[in-house]
Protein backbone atom coordinates (compact mmCIF):
# COMPACT_ATOMS: atom_id res chain seq x y z
CA UNK A 1 0.00 0.00 0.00
CA UNK A 2 1.02 3.61 -0.62
CA UNK A 3 0.99 5.77 2.73
CA UNK A 4 1.14 9.63 1.99
CA UNK A 5 3.69 10.46 5.03
CA UNK A 6 4.37 14.36 5.96
CA UNK A 7 7.72 14.59 7.67
CA UNK A 8 8.39 18.22 9.74
CA UNK A 9 11.78 19.30 10.19
CA UNK A 10 12.36 21.96 12.97
CA UNK A 11 15.58 23.50 14.59
CA UNK A 12 15.33 22.20 17.93
CA UNK A 13 14.93 24.29 21.16
CA UNK A 14 18.12 26.25 22.33
CA UNK A 15 19.38 26.60 19.17
CA UNK A 16 19.15 29.93 17.73
CA UNK A 17 16.55 30.31 14.78
CA UNK A 18 17.21 33.82 13.32
CA UNK A 19 14.58 33.06 10.38
CA UNK A 20 11.79 32.64 12.93
CA UNK A 21 13.49 35.70 14.88
CA UNK A 22 13.13 37.62 11.19
CA UNK A 23 9.23 36.67 10.95
CA UNK A 24 8.36 37.01 14.64
CA UNK A 25 9.76 40.74 14.13
CA UNK A 26 7.97 41.64 11.28
CA UNK A 27 4.83 40.29 12.30
CA UNK A 28 4.04 43.39 14.52
CA UNK A 29 4.68 46.18 11.43
CA UNK A 30 1.49 44.15 9.76
CA UNK A 31 -1.13 44.56 12.65
CA UNK A 32 -0.20 40.73 13.67
CA UNK A 33 0.44 41.06 17.40
CA UNK A 34 1.00 39.15 20.12
CA UNK A 35 2.91 35.70 18.38
CA UNK A 36 5.87 34.61 19.71
CA UNK A 37 8.01 31.53 19.75
CA UNK A 38 7.94 31.55 16.11
CA UNK A 39 10.19 29.18 14.61
CA UNK A 40 10.60 28.50 11.14
CA UNK A 41 11.20 24.73 9.24
CA UNK A 42 10.19 22.70 6.47
CA UNK A 43 8.20 19.61 5.45
CA UNK A 44 8.64 17.06 3.42
CA UNK A 45 5.37 15.22 1.25
CA UNK A 46 6.06 11.98 0.30
CA UNK A 47 4.35 8.61 -1.04
CA UNK A 48 5.87 5.49 1.09
CA UNK A 49 4.75 2.12 0.22
CA UNK A 50 4.25 -0.37 2.84
CA UNK A 51 2.61 -3.01 4.04
CA UNK A 52 1.22 -0.71 6.73
CA UNK A 53 1.16 2.63 8.27
CA UNK A 54 3.57 2.08 11.56
CA UNK A 55 6.04 0.87 8.70
CA UNK A 56 5.63 3.66 6.64
CA UNK A 57 6.02 6.04 9.43
CA UNK A 58 8.95 3.49 10.90
CA UNK A 59 11.04 4.13 7.51
CA UNK A 60 9.72 8.06 7.52
CA UNK A 61 11.07 8.36 10.64
CA UNK A 62 14.50 6.68 9.73
CA UNK A 63 14.70 8.66 6.22
CA UNK A 64 14.13 11.73 8.39
CA UNK A 65 16.91 11.53 10.79
CA UNK A 66 19.25 9.91 8.25
CA UNK A 67 18.90 12.79 6.09
CA UNK A 68 16.33 15.35 6.21
CA UNK A 69 17.50 16.04 9.75
CA UNK A 70 20.68 17.34 11.24
CA UNK A 71 20.41 15.95 14.63
CA UNK A 72 23.06 17.91 15.87
CA UNK A 73 20.70 21.19 15.50
CA UNK A 74 17.30 19.59 14.40
CA UNK A 75 14.56 17.29 15.53
CA UNK A 76 12.32 15.50 13.10
CA UNK A 77 9.13 14.59 13.22
CA UNK A 78 7.17 11.79 10.50
CA UNK A 79 3.02 11.64 10.51
CA UNK A 80 0.91 10.08 8.26
CA UNK A 81 -1.50 12.45 6.12
CA UNK A 82 -1.66 15.48 3.56
CA UNK A 83 -1.22 18.20 6.39
CA UNK A 84 1.40 18.73 9.02
CA UNK A 85 -0.94 17.77 11.74
CA UNK A 86 -1.52 14.35 10.36
CA UNK A 87 -5.02 13.76 10.29
CA UNK A 88 -7.25 12.73 7.07
CA UNK A 89 -5.61 10.99 3.92
CA UNK B 1 56.97 16.25 -3.75
CA UNK B 2 54.46 16.83 -1.01
CA UNK B 3 51.08 15.83 -3.14
CA UNK B 4 47.57 17.51 -2.00
CA UNK B 5 44.17 16.37 -3.22
CA UNK B 6 41.32 18.78 -3.52
CA UNK B 7 38.05 16.93 -3.44
CA UNK B 8 35.22 18.76 -6.10
CA UNK B 9 31.86 17.96 -5.93
CA UNK B 10 29.31 19.16 -8.15
CA UNK B 11 28.60 23.04 -6.97
CA UNK B 12 32.04 23.72 -5.51
CA UNK B 13 33.66 26.77 -6.89
CA UNK B 14 36.59 27.38 -5.01
CA UNK B 15 39.02 24.31 -5.99
CA UNK B 16 40.72 26.58 -8.66
CA UNK B 17 41.76 29.10 -5.68
CA UNK B 18 42.88 25.94 -3.46
CA UNK B 19 44.53 24.41 -6.43
CA UNK B 20 46.21 27.63 -6.71
CA UNK B 21 47.06 28.31 -2.98
CA UNK B 22 49.16 24.61 -2.74
CA UNK B 23 50.70 25.58 -6.41
CA UNK B 24 51.57 28.86 -4.49
CA UNK B 25 53.53 27.25 -1.57
CA UNK B 26 55.46 24.90 -3.84
CA UNK B 27 53.45 21.33 -3.43
CA UNK B 28 51.66 19.52 -5.96
CA UNK B 29 47.72 19.94 -5.80
CA UNK B 30 45.36 17.63 -7.81
CA UNK B 31 41.55 17.55 -8.17
CA UNK B 32 39.33 14.16 -6.24
CA UNK B 33 36.07 14.22 -8.29
CA UNK B 34 33.22 12.87 -5.67
CA UNK B 35 32.93 10.02 -7.21
CA UNK B 36 36.27 8.27 -6.56
CA UNK B 37 36.12 5.43 -3.55
CA UNK B 38 39.71 5.65 -2.83
CA UNK B 39 42.23 8.29 -1.61
CA UNK B 40 45.77 7.20 -2.32
CA UNK B 41 49.17 8.66 -2.49
CA UNK B 42 48.02 11.93 -1.00
CA UNK B 43 49.97 13.63 1.74
CA UNK B 44 46.52 15.55 2.73
CA UNK B 45 43.30 16.48 1.64
CA UNK B 46 41.09 19.72 0.89
CA UNK B 47 37.71 20.30 0.94
CA UNK B 48 36.65 23.51 -0.92
CA UNK B 49 34.13 26.01 -0.77
CA UNK B 50 31.46 26.60 -3.00
CA UNK B 51 27.79 24.95 -3.09
CA UNK B 52 28.26 20.84 -3.07
CA UNK B 53 25.07 19.48 -4.68
CA UNK B 54 23.26 22.98 -5.02
CA UNK B 55 23.21 23.33 -0.85
CA UNK B 56 19.98 21.49 -1.47
CA UNK B 57 18.30 20.43 1.90
CA UNK B 58 21.38 22.01 4.49
CA UNK B 59 24.94 23.14 3.16
CA UNK B 60 26.94 19.58 3.32
CA UNK B 61 23.66 17.29 3.40
CA UNK B 62 23.75 15.68 0.44
CA UNK B 63 27.86 16.17 -0.34
CA UNK B 64 28.37 13.65 2.98
CA UNK B 65 27.14 10.72 0.85
CA UNK B 66 28.91 11.68 -2.21
CA UNK B 67 31.34 7.98 -2.48
CA UNK B 68 34.52 10.08 -2.12
CA UNK B 69 33.39 10.53 2.00
CA UNK B 70 34.04 7.29 2.97
CA UNK B 71 37.51 7.47 1.51
CA UNK B 72 38.03 10.98 3.23
CA UNK B 73 36.84 9.22 6.58
CA UNK B 74 39.39 6.60 6.42
CA UNK B 75 42.04 8.79 5.26
CA UNK B 76 41.14 10.93 8.40
CA UNK B 77 40.81 8.08 10.53
CA UNK B 78 44.34 7.18 9.70
CA UNK B 79 45.44 10.58 10.66
CA UNK B 80 45.38 12.04 7.71
CA UNK B 81 45.65 16.01 7.45
CA UNK B 82 41.98 17.11 6.05
CA UNK B 83 41.29 20.77 5.99
CA UNK B 84 37.58 21.70 4.98
CA UNK B 85 37.22 25.26 3.48
CA UNK B 86 33.62 27.04 4.44
CA UNK B 87 31.34 24.67 2.44
CA UNK B 88 34.21 22.21 2.81
CA UNK B 89 33.76 22.81 7.01
CA UNK B 90 29.99 22.00 6.25
CA UNK B 91 30.36 19.00 4.61
CA UNK B 92 32.42 17.37 7.70
CA UNK B 93 30.10 18.69 10.20
CA UNK B 94 27.45 17.27 8.45
CA UNK B 95 29.78 13.40 8.23
CA UNK B 96 29.77 13.69 11.66
CA UNK B 97 34.46 14.53 11.16
CA UNK B 98 33.65 17.40 12.98
CA UNK B 99 31.74 18.15 16.02
CA UNK B 100 28.84 21.07 15.92
CA UNK B 101 26.88 22.48 12.84
CA UNK B 102 26.97 26.06 10.55
CA UNK B 103 23.56 27.37 10.91
CA UNK B 104 22.09 30.83 8.79
CA UNK B 105 23.93 33.87 9.89
CA UNK B 106 22.76 35.84 12.83
CA UNK B 107 20.02 38.90 10.74
CA UNK B 108 20.77 36.39 7.34
CA UNK B 109 22.91 38.29 5.63
CA UNK B 110 25.18 36.78 3.11
CA UNK B 111 28.65 38.26 4.49
CA UNK B 112 31.78 38.92 2.26
CA UNK B 113 34.40 40.60 3.96
CA UNK B 114 37.63 40.33 5.53
CA UNK B 115 37.47 38.97 9.10
CA UNK B 116 40.67 39.14 11.61
CA UNK B 117 40.86 35.84 13.47
CA UNK B 118 42.70 35.09 16.61
CA UNK B 119 44.97 31.53 16.65
CA UNK B 120 43.50 29.87 19.69
CA UNK B 121 45.40 26.40 19.45
CA UNK B 122 48.58 25.34 17.50
CA UNK B 123 47.86 21.95 17.83
CA UNK B 124 45.81 21.19 14.75
CA UNK B 125 47.56 20.34 11.33
CA UNK B 126 46.06 23.81 9.93
CA UNK B 127 47.84 26.30 13.12
CA UNK B 128 50.85 24.36 14.12
CA UNK B 129 53.03 26.95 11.95
CA UNK B 130 51.00 29.80 14.06
CA UNK B 131 51.54 30.88 17.16
CA UNK B 132 48.96 31.02 19.87
CA UNK B 133 47.41 34.56 20.07
CA UNK B 134 48.66 35.58 16.51
CA UNK B 135 45.98 37.91 14.73
CA UNK B 136 45.14 37.08 10.81
CA UNK B 137 43.03 38.85 8.42
CA UNK B 138 40.77 36.35 6.08
CA UNK B 139 38.21 36.96 4.15
CA UNK B 140 34.91 35.30 4.60
CA UNK B 141 32.00 34.55 2.33
CA UNK B 142 28.71 32.35 3.67
CA UNK B 143 25.52 32.64 4.20
CA UNK B 144 25.32 30.18 6.83
CA UNK B 145 28.61 30.04 9.15
CA UNK B 146 27.45 30.54 12.08
CA UNK B 147 28.83 27.86 14.26
CA UNK B 148 26.54 26.05 16.35
CA UNK B 149 26.70 22.99 19.38
CA UNK B 150 25.35 22.65 22.78
CA UNK B 151 27.09 23.78 25.50
CA UNK B 152 28.17 20.53 26.41
CA UNK B 153 30.05 19.64 23.00
CA UNK B 154 31.39 23.32 23.44
CA UNK B 155 32.96 22.24 27.27
CA UNK B 156 34.40 19.06 25.02
CA UNK B 157 35.76 21.34 22.32
CA UNK B 158 37.81 23.83 25.28
CA UNK B 159 38.76 21.14 27.48
CA UNK B 160 40.44 18.77 24.48
CA UNK B 161 41.66 22.43 22.44
CA UNK B 162 39.89 21.78 19.52
CA UNK B 163 38.99 25.14 19.21
CA UNK B 164 41.46 26.28 16.30
CA UNK B 165 40.69 30.30 15.32
CA UNK B 166 38.53 32.50 16.76
CA UNK B 167 37.12 36.14 15.57
CA UNK B 168 38.36 38.65 17.19
CA UNK B 169 34.37 40.77 16.34
CA UNK B 170 31.87 38.21 15.59
CA UNK B 171 30.51 38.90 12.26
CA UNK B 172 27.58 35.90 12.17
CA UNK B 173 26.64 34.96 15.97
CA UNK B 174 29.08 31.67 15.87
CA UNK B 175 28.74 30.26 19.30
CA UNK B 176 31.55 31.52 21.48
CA UNK B 177 33.22 33.78 18.19
CA UNK B 178 34.27 29.84 16.92
CA UNK B 179 35.46 30.69 13.48
CA UNK B 180 37.17 26.65 13.43
CA UNK B 181 37.38 23.69 14.69
CA UNK B 182 39.64 20.83 14.76
CA UNK B 183 38.57 16.92 15.83
CA UNK B 184 40.80 15.60 18.70
CA UNK B 185 43.16 14.34 17.35
CA UNK B 186 44.01 17.66 15.39
CA UNK B 187 44.29 16.26 11.97
CA UNK B 188 40.78 17.24 10.63
CA UNK B 189 40.22 21.02 10.81
CA UNK B 190 37.41 23.55 9.57
CA UNK B 191 37.16 26.90 9.28
CA UNK B 192 34.72 29.22 7.79
CA UNK B 193 36.94 31.92 6.33
CA UNK B 194 39.18 30.96 3.00
CA UNK B 195 43.05 30.67 3.94
CA UNK B 196 43.51 30.10 -0.09
CA UNK B 197 41.87 33.35 -0.56
CA UNK B 198 44.68 35.33 1.49
CA UNK B 199 47.26 34.24 0.02
CA UNK B 200 49.17 37.69 -1.34
CA UNK B 201 49.32 41.43 0.12
CA UNK B 202 48.26 42.73 -3.80
CA UNK B 203 45.32 41.31 -2.89
CA UNK B 204 44.55 42.01 0.62
CA UNK B 205 46.18 39.77 3.27
CA UNK B 206 48.66 37.00 2.46
CA UNK B 207 48.07 35.45 6.22
CA UNK B 208 46.85 32.67 4.87
CA UNK B 209 50.02 31.23 4.16
CA UNK B 210 50.87 30.75 7.64
CA UNK B 211 47.89 28.67 8.17
CA UNK B 212 48.06 26.29 4.55
CA UNK B 213 52.16 26.32 4.49
CA UNK B 214 51.35 24.19 7.60
CA UNK B 215 48.98 21.83 6.63
CA UNK B 216 50.58 21.41 3.82
CA UNK B 217 54.06 20.72 4.73
CA UNK B 218 54.29 19.35 8.04
CA UNK B 219 54.05 15.85 8.54
CA UNK B 220 51.12 13.62 9.56
CA UNK B 221 50.47 14.32 13.27
CA UNK B 222 49.01 10.80 13.60
CA UNK B 223 51.34 8.75 11.09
Amino acid sequence: MNFPVIVTVTLREGIADPEGATIERALPALGFTGVTHVRAGKSFRMTIEATDEASALEKATALAERLLSNPVIEDASASIGTSATGGSV
Amino acid sequence: MTRIGVVVFPGSNCEYDALAAVAALGAQADFIWHSETSITDFDGVILPGGFAHGDYLRPGALARFSPVMEAVANFANDGGPVLGICNGFQVLTEAGLLPGALQKNRGLTFICEPTTLIVESTRSVLTRGATKGQELVIPINHFSGAYTCDDETLRSLEENDQIVLRYKENPNGSVGDIAGVSNVAGNVVGLMPHPERAMSTLLGSADGRVLLDGFVFAPALAR
